[in-house]
């Protein structure tokens, strides 16, 4: 796990652990992953595929679901919303 | 994409493997599905070190001539003998003349108040945050809820370096204390690692979470500890109630299920022909019932029955333990009124408590509200709401999770023999294109 790549998650470099979901760099980004119907920041809740809270939008695909999806070389991620203020 | 397999077998955690291991000795082709993108399920995938015996089971795998299907989802079973898939973008066909279902359990979420903040996350979820690399080293972390995994990832966390401000366990010590005399703990495989693992980290029983409060994420946690009420600052919250069974898909294929679990014989098999369980899904019993129960399923869906009857002997002997650990960790009472009026319960389609207690059922906290028609399709709210609020839940709909359309106009479209005329209705409704939803 010394390898380490790095993504973009909402324009900026994030370097995250080979192996390392996208959820991972969303969370060590500081980032929240979706903003839910009412308005409120989310962030993983489950880590296992389950309760879709993690949704966010990788290389230009919507609800993608960063619990179940390996960091790539390059991805770009955007979230719902970034960090807490 | 089209595959077939003589076995194939959906989950690959520890049941999941031992069956596709077992079923591939019997000179079987088989497959091996699961939604995540390595194998191990919730206890040995990621992390550098496998507890619990992972590492032979994974490293057999990984030289046997089971085909991985990692990454795939199952959706749906458009007609005997054909299972519809998701591989990414990718629909997949799957046929089998023998299946699997290793779909393990979740953990089973509380809500109270503060529980949608960000970092507020299920103790599975955070381990698996944390043994896919997320950095905890230093961070401060409260783990809370119920159940020996409760421990278990405080050990995980705790050895990536995280201070564990508590554990929070809100069975009584009583029933715990019966528990661990009875070696419930050593059944799970994990006491002498957990004593060791856990030297100095403060446990507390009969504890439970009240809220947490922070801004834009949770900065500080409110317990109830004997009555009394205690505040922690800390930079997560671990937070779950023990499990539920993944029932869903055996529940959609017809499997008939007997106090929310799957109902199987001495060879695993289920209700439905040529269809068998194994692992958490048939009850909560541990890792090493998950795995006697798939090696038991993959000999006798392989056809070789010959080494069966001494794995079902070593299974019947285990079934007291999966009692006790239920009976030990029972949620009290008190735990139904964590939620206040204001609470969200629904987090998909952000509905409260107060307008769920306007409802009588969950078919109609459906209809009402949108409770459970979210994403997550009542995954998380449906097991609050039959604690909470009594309600049982409804039968299984395809798809078993959210579908792009492509996929449901496809198994639509294979399914002439028992349509279901609904499947391509839910794709106008796909809970992923909610008006107001942003990404
Ligand atoms: C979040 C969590 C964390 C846990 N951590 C620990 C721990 O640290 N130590 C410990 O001793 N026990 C732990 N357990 C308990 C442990 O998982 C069980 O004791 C046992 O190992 C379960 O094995 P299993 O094969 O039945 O299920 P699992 O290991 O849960 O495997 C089931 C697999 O099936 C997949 N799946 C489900 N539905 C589908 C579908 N439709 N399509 C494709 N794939 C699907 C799931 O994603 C999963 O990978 C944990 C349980 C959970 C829920
Ligand atoms: S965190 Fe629950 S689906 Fe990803």
């Amino acid at each position: 796990m010394s390898e380490e790549i790095s993504i973009q998650v909402n324009g900026r470099a994030i370097m995250v652990p080979a192996g390392a979901t996208v959820a991972v760099a969303v969370t060590m980004a500081g980032d929240v992953c979706r903003t839910s119907v009412s308005g409120e920041a989310r962030g993983v809740l489950c880590g296992m595929g389950i309760c879709f809270e993690c949704r966010v939008m990788i290389n230009g695909h919507t609800h993608c679901r960063s619990c179940q999806i390996l960091c790539a070389p390059g991805m770009e991620v955007v979230t719902g919303k970034s960090g807490a203020p | 994409m089209k595959r077939s397999f003589d076995v194939l077998v959906i989950g690959a955690g520890p049941a999941g493997i031992a069956a596709a291991l077992r079923a591939a000795e019997c000179q079987r082709s088989v497959g091996l599905v699961d939604d995540n993108p390595s194998p191990g399920g919730q206890i040995w995938r990621g992390g550098v070190a496998h507890p619990n015996g992972g590492a032979p089971w994974l490293e057999l795998l990984s030289r046997s001539s089971v085909t991985p299907l990692y990454g795939t989802r199952v959706l749906d079973q458009p007609a005997p003998g054909l299972l519809l898939a998701e591989a990414g973008e990718t629909l997949v066909e799957l046929r089998y003349q023998k299946l699997v279902l290793a779909t393990g359990a979740r953990e089973m979420f509380l809500p109270f108040p503060g529980w949608t903040l960000p970092n507020v996350m299920g103790a599975g979820g955070l381990q698996a945050l944390v043994k896919s690399g997320l950095p905890i080293a230093g961070k401060r972390v409260v783990v809370a809820g119920s159940g020996p995994l409760l421990l278990a990832v405080a050990a995980t966390l705790r050895g990536y370096g995280a201070e564990i401000v508590g554990v929070c366990e809100q069975a009584s010590w009583r029933n715990l204390a019966t528990f661990a005399t009875r070696l419930g703990w050593r059944k799970l495989g994990q006491a002498v690692r957990l004593k060791r693992e856990l030297v100095g980290v403060p446990f507390y029983t009969d504890c439970w979470p009240l809220s947490a409060a922070g801004h834009g994420k949770v900065e500080r946690v409110l317990v109830s500890h004997r009555g009394s009420p205690r505040e922690w600052a800390c930079d997560y919250l671990a937070c779950g109630f023990h499990l539920v069974p993944n029932t869903e898909l055996a529940a959609l294929l017809g499997c008939q299920l007997e106090n929310g679990f799957v109902k199987t014989d001495r060879c695993q098999q289920t209700s439905v022909a040529d269809v068998f369980c194994a692992g958490e899904p048939t009850g909560i019993g541990g890792v090493e019932l998950a795995l006697l129960q798939g090696q038991i399923a993959g000999l006798c869906a392989g056809g070789d029955q010959s080494g069966v009857v001494e794995l079902v002997a070593q299974q019947r002997a285990m079934r007291p333990f999966a009692a006790r650990l239920a009976k030990a960790f029972a949620l009290r009472p008190e735990l139904t009124a964590l939620a206040t009026p204001e609470t969200l319960v629904c987090r998909c389609e952000d509905v409260t408590l107060a307008r769920l207690r306007e409802c009588n059922s969950w078919r109609e906290g459906k209809l009402y509200t949108r409770c459970g028609m979210g994403p997550c399709q009542g995954r998380v709210c449906g097991p609050a709401t039959q604690f909470i609020l009594g309600w049982q839940p409804e039968s299984v709909r395809p798809p078993v999770f959210p579908a792009r359309v492509e996929s449901l106009l496809a198994a639509a479209s294979n399914a002439e023999v028992n349509t279901e005329p609904n499947a391509a209705m839910n794709a106008a409704t796909n809970p992923y294109k909610n008006p107001g939803e942003r990404s």
